[in-house]
């Protein structure tokens, strides 16, 4: 069977473990009924597992060609990239005076878990996209926005990120590009980007680009960077496309996985330098670059969610066919390998590493939307909340994608290990999530370094005791084990937190080596309450079954990680890099 | 140009089931669907609008909830909506239905003339093929049942060349506006909603009219009251006993399939032979 997009989970997670239908009601966004969007994700279900899914594995297999400066993606990409822009599908959540649909975060994350899971490699292109119409609204011009928003809602063109250099990577403020400003409001780049995502393509007929670069008397590191618009074909007053711009694709990468993703080496400036257009102001950017950043780890956060579904569909379906063995139950000879315990224990982790990290996603999605239709001081604190909640949805989320497509390949067995179930080809796509958009660690250390002490841990405060609330609501409509396991997860992660602020301030460089346990502990605490709410107010049996095993099977870990954050790192300080190289 | 497409809110036709006592369908707690004829009808009005402008307003008479269908037709381009809700519409046939159905078309019309209507060519539920004529009937409209395809549709000259099935071939048929057409299954295939359009269907308003703001002059005309049908029995036909026999032809003249099928005729039933004069005599 091919991919189904998992519709029931989607709204129960969206319906019951958040209450967002409850706040879409009369909200800003056009008061559409609940049914409306049940009747979108559908309609996006049946479009991903038609059109999109058809290409995955074809994709995985041809890969990208570059051939004289051009990229060519595999066959069928531009047609089905084509009727996907058609229909809307860029446009959820961006305004409608660029031609979106000004709808919520949420349903417009929900639809991309669905074309990740649907083939990844062709949603990464959109993703950059969507990123930047973010950043443009918040920070370009109007008349940059009037230019660029209308064809990048649409999607008849699409955008990329220009951040990493070969000596730049998780450490931006190191990039060397060169932008010269030509006195007429314009600038000319100079330098070599790599690993860029869809930097060269052609699935539309103008690209993007938004670089960041330093200006001639810019200040060194993070302070003296600026981002620039860099358009492919540059673009007439009247809109029409001009002139080939001087920025151009030099390599193109040979990965592990999304095969189907151009990740392209970028050469601004071969003759006379790359126009580009100032976006914000000089030196600041990179806060603008983070506006792109932010929402774009949120989009990253939900590719681990994706794979991590399309592989449990897979899995799931191979263990209900694959016979080997005796059944333990009845000792009858001959038996799926769906009747042995253990393979029901891998898939419930899968499927609980798919729930809980959904849930994250979307919770942290939906206190985007009640930050923009929130003002002043409540806004501010639904902001930071979401500042908050995107690191451990992106970390905790990738990771899990990562463990889960693992588990889908052991579930297979052989037949995992070998590329024709396409079981293999999930664990690989896996791979990149938790590295690009800010690696793990990177994700981590945010958490720990910038976002628990916010407002002097008033901002985590806050959270921490919405899931004590969220407990006490539930009496007797969970199971007692259930409750229990989560209260007392709840409980680690409170001192864990207590913890970790104190040593950051006490130890800091210690805090820095334990930030990722913590996080782990974070995000799967935050999973268990989550789905714990979600079955509180659901029937379905699998929900229900899959929150008891990640209560009883998988919270405990949490005691396991507070002891661990309790040793507060003085293993790891202890180390110094000379010790490896003996070792 | 002004399309209505009449359309009808189905029990899902897998999951229906009839009820024992009183023979009548069960539709409670199955899920409702557009009838799938009516699809094919809808994408050739909406083909039909985008080719040569103009609108595309569907129809349909159910209970409030037949609402649902009407959002779905405007989610795939359809522009406007109109349910025909009432008590009084309960327990329709096809007279009834198509009374009440011609009769908003006749209102719609005087709103904003109408040329061509659509039905689908029958329903998944009553299977009757009966509703489009019986609208064109009523309303006058020139009638083009059974077609496979619109060749071509001259506003100019207000007239419209269609293919239609028929025993043994096809015929190319051509007609003048406004007319009803019904199609067959298979003719094309409806369209994915887009996005704005989902968006315009969820917020659109579905007009939606009682039988007095439809028209209704004559009540006695709808409903069970205006529905002279009645379902005595419902049941699957016995199968036959005899089983049909396949004749092998390849190789042989028409001469021997014959005298070959003649023998074994003769040989099933052995009687025949003597009983032949019998039989011409009595003709
Ligand atoms: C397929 C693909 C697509 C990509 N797409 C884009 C794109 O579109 N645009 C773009 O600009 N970039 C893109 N990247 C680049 C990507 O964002 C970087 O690879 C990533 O940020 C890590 O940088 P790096 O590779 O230089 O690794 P490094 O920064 O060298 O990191 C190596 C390791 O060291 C750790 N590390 C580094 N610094 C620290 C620190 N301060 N504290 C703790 N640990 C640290 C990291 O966690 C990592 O484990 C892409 C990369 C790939 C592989």
């Amino acid at each position: 069977m091919t991919y189904k997009a998992p519709l029931s989970d989607i709204l129960t997670t969206l319906d019951k473990a958040l209450g967002y239908a409850a706040l879409l009601d009369g909200s800003a966004f056009g008061g559409l009924e609940w049914d409306a969007v049940e009747g979108i994700l559908d309609e996006a279900g049946k479009f991903a597992a038609s059109v999109l899914a058809p290409t995955n594995r074809t994709g995985d297999l041809e890969g990208v060609t570059l051939k004289e400066g051009v990229v060519t993606l595999p066959q069928g990409f531009k047609e089905a990239y084509a009727q996907w822009a058609e229909l809307g599908w860029n446009g959820v959540a961006a305004p409608e005076a660029f031609g979106g649909m000004g709808f919520s975060t949420a349903i417009a994350l929900a639809t991309f878990e669905i074309w990740d899971g649907a083939n990844m490699a062709l949603g990464t292109g959109p993703t950059l996209t969507l990123g930047a119409i973010d950043l443009l609204l918040d920070h370009a011009s109007d008349a940059l926005k009037d230019t660029y928003l209308p064809k990048l809602v649409s999607g008849a063109w699409m955008a990329t990120m220009h951040l990493t250099e070969a000596q730049a990577g998780s450490d931006v403020g190191a990039l060397r590009t060169r932008a010269v400003p030509q006195g007429d409001g314009t600038y000319r780049l100079f330098g070599e980007k790599i690993f860029i995502t869809f930097g060269e393509h052609d699935l539309t007929e103008n690209i993007i680009h938004l670089v960041l670069a330093r200006l001639p008397d810019a200040p060194p590191g993070t302070k003296g960077i600026s981002l620039f618009l860099v358009p492919k074909i540059l673009v007439n007053d009247d809109g029409s496309l001009g002139a080939r711009n001087d920025v151009h694709c030099v390599g193109v990468e040979h990965k592990l996985g999304i095969h189907a993703s151009p990740t392209c080496t970028m050469l601004h400036g071969r003759e006379d330098g790359a126009m580009g257009w100032l976006v914000g102001e000089e030196n600041r950017g990179l806060a603008c670059m983070f506006t792109m950043m932010n929402a774009a780890r949120l989009w990253t956060a939900i590719q681990g969610v994706a794979l991590g579904e399309a592989s449990f569909q897979k899995a799931r379906d191979y263990a209900l066919e694959r016979v080997q063995g005796r059944d333990p139950a009845t000792g009858k000879q001959g038996t799926t390998i769906i009747h042995h315990p253990d393979v029901r224990r891998n898939l419930l982790t899968m499927k609980a590493l798919v729930l809980a990290s959904r849930a994250i996603c979307l919770s942290c999605a939906a206190t985007l939307d009640e930050a923009a239709q929130a003002e002043g001081k409540e806004k501010a604190a639904l902001m930071a909340r979401a500042g908050l909640l995107t690191p451990i949805a992106k970390a905790f989320s990738t990771d899990a994608g990562l463990q889960a497509t693992s588990i889908g390949v052991q579930i297979h067995g052989g037949m995992g290990f070998v590329e024709e179930t396409g079981a293999a080809q999930f664990l690989r796509d896996a791979r990149i999530p938790p590295i690009y958009e800010g690696t793990n660690g990177i994700q981590a250390i945010d958490l720990v370094t910038r976002k628990i002490p916010q407002a002097g841990g008033a901002v985590v405060a806050s959270v921490l005791d919405g899931f004590s609330r969220d407990l006490e609501g539930f009496g007797d409509t969970l199971p007692p084990s259930v409750l229990s396991a989560t209260q007392a997860a709840v409980g680690d992660l409170r001192v864990a937190t207590e913890l970790m602020l104190t040593l950051g301030t006490e130890a800091p460089v210690d805090a820095l080596g334990i930030a990722t346990p913590y996080l782990r502990l974070f995000g799967l605490t935050m999973g268990g309450v989550l789905l714990a709410k979600g079955a509180a107010g659901t029937n379905d049996p699998g929900w229900r079954a899959v929150t008891r095993f990640l209560a009883e099977d998988m919270l405990p870990e949490t005691s396991a990680l507070l002891a661990g954050l309790r040793a507060r790192g003085g293993a790891v300080a202890a180390t110094t890099p000379d010790l490896f190289e003996a070792m | 140009m002004h399309i209505v497409v009449c359309i009808k809110q189905v029990p899902d036709s897998a999951q229906i089931r009839v009820h024992p006592v009183t023979n009548t369908i069960m539709r409670q707690g199955v899920p409702t669907i557009i009838n799938p004829y009516d699809l094919v009808v809808l994408e050739e009005a909406l083909r039909l609008r985008d080719q040569f402008g103009g609108k595309v307003t569907v129809l349909t008479m159910g209970p409030p909830m037949a609402d649902e269908s009407l959002r779905k037709a405007l989610a795939c381009g359809a522009d406007a909506a109109v349910l025909l809700t009432d008590r009084f519409f309960a327990g329709s046939d096809t007279l009834a239905t198509s009374f009440a159905l011609s009769t908003a078309i006749k209102k719609i019309d005087a709103e904003e003339p109408v040329d061509i209507v659509f039905a689908g060519k029958q329903t998944i539920d009553g299977d009757t093929a009966q509703v489009g004529p019986g609208i064109a009937k009523r309303m006058g409209l020139n009638q083009l049942t059974y077609v496979s395809a619109i060749r071509s549709l001259d506003l100019g000259s207000r007239s419209i060349v269609v293919e239609r099935r028929a025993e043994g071939g096809t015929q190319v048929l051509t007609t003048g506006l406004p007319c009803l057409i019904t199609m067959l299954e298979g003719s094309n295939v409806l369209r994915r909603g887009s996005l704005p359009d989902m968006f315009r269907a969820a917020r659109a308003e579905v007009t939606t009219w009682n039988a007095e703001q439809a028209g209704v002059e004559d009540i006695t005309q709808c409903g069970l009251r205006g529905s002279p049908t009645v379902v005595k029995k419902v049941f699957a036909p016995k199968p036959r006993n005899e089983k049909a026999v396949l004749v092998e032809t390849e190789g042989k003249s028409d001469a021997e399939i014959a005298r070959a099928a003649i023998d074994a005729l003769f040989t099933a039933n052995p009687k025949l032979e003597a009983e032949i004069p019998e039989l011409v005599l009595a003709s």
